[in-house]
């Protein structure tokens, strides 16, 4: 059986402007890392980190062209994931 | 008699088996975030000892091999086979020269006598061991994905040239694809919570 190829695909033009996009986030967290934020600097750098995992899941995994139940709920159900487990260690271990 | 295939449901697997990966990686990231609230202050401390050039440089390798990745399997798609092969090529060097330089920062940290139970670390706190502890084992474990994804890539190469995966049936190259983007969204999180810390 072939493989249909029911993607709308992504063009090399918006890999690449994905790529220059990850290379720009990651120069703004490097030089973040020189200034002295203190503990807000920890949540700038995860958030630019969850920022640049968004575009590799979208763009590159191509999970904005995908149809399907499955494939819509792999993002947030994994956040939702990890926000759970997260949220109980740091309950247990903050109020120990 | 013609060969069944089931694309969409191949890659709900991959999908599931990346998930899990994220789970594994996930619970070390707890781990280090637990150790990290308690002893904010000797990691921040162990952290300027890590080289924060070859780690910016890895990350910008990890960053263009993904790349590469994703116009090799975009040049299948258009039926390019020779584009692909170069692309896969140029993915699977990268991940090679990631790894050349992770043994490099590996050396230097051995070579200044900091490494899993060396008389220069167990001198410092125990929080520091833990970072050190922390740090090897989630590189390390990194590193490997890195590596089992350059032979699986140099597998898929293989396919692309004999032509098994060709523009009509790709999604071994696909799935390969996606496992390569993981092992790069996992080091974009590894990259500032170890080495942007100081």
């Amino acid at each position: 059986m072939e493989q249909k190829d029911d993607l709308q695909s992504a063009t090399a033009r918006t890999y690449v402007y994905v790529w220059i996009g990850l290379l720009l986030l990651t120069g703004i967290t490097v030089s973040m890392a020189g200034m002295d934020l203190g503990q807000l600097g920890v949540w700038v750098a995860l958030i630019i980190a969850g920022v640049k995992s968004g575009l590799v899941l979208l763009y590159f995994m191509h999970l904005k062209y995908e149809r399907g139940f499955f494939f819509k709920l792999i993002m947030p159900g994994t956040i939702l994931l990890l926000v759970l487990f997260i949220a109980m260690v740091f309950t247990d271990i903050a109020f120990r | 008699m013609e060969e069944h295939k089931d694309t969409i449901g191949s890659k709900i697997g991959m999908w599931i088996f990346l998930l899990s990966e994220v789970i594994l990686f996930g619970g070390l990231f707890v781990l280090y975030s637990a150790y990290r609230f308690k002893f904010r202050g000797d990691f921040h401390l162990a952290a300027m000892d890590l080289n924060r050039l070859l780690g910016t440089l890895n990350t910008v390798i990890l960053l263009t091999s993904s790349l590469t990745m994703a116009l090799s399997i975009a040049s299948i798609r258009k039926g390019l086979r020779g584009s692909s092969v170069v692309y896969l090529a140029a993915t699977i060097l990268l991940g090679l020269l990631f790894l050349g330089i992770k043994y490099l920062e590996w050396s230097a940290k051995v070579g200044h006598g900091i490494y899993p139970n060396s008389p220069d670390l167990l001198g410092r706190s125990s929080a520091e061991v833990l970072f050190f502890g922390l740090y090897y084992a989630m590189t390390g474990l990194h590193g490997f994905h890195v590596l089992v994804g350059v032979a699986l890539l140099s597998a898929m190469c293989f396919f692309v040239v004999k032509g098994k995966i060709k523009k009509t049936d790709f999604i071994l190259l696909e799935n390969s694809g996606l496992y390569w983007h993981l092992v790069d969204i996992i080091w974009i999180f590894l990259f500032p919570l170890f080495y942007l810390m100081a």
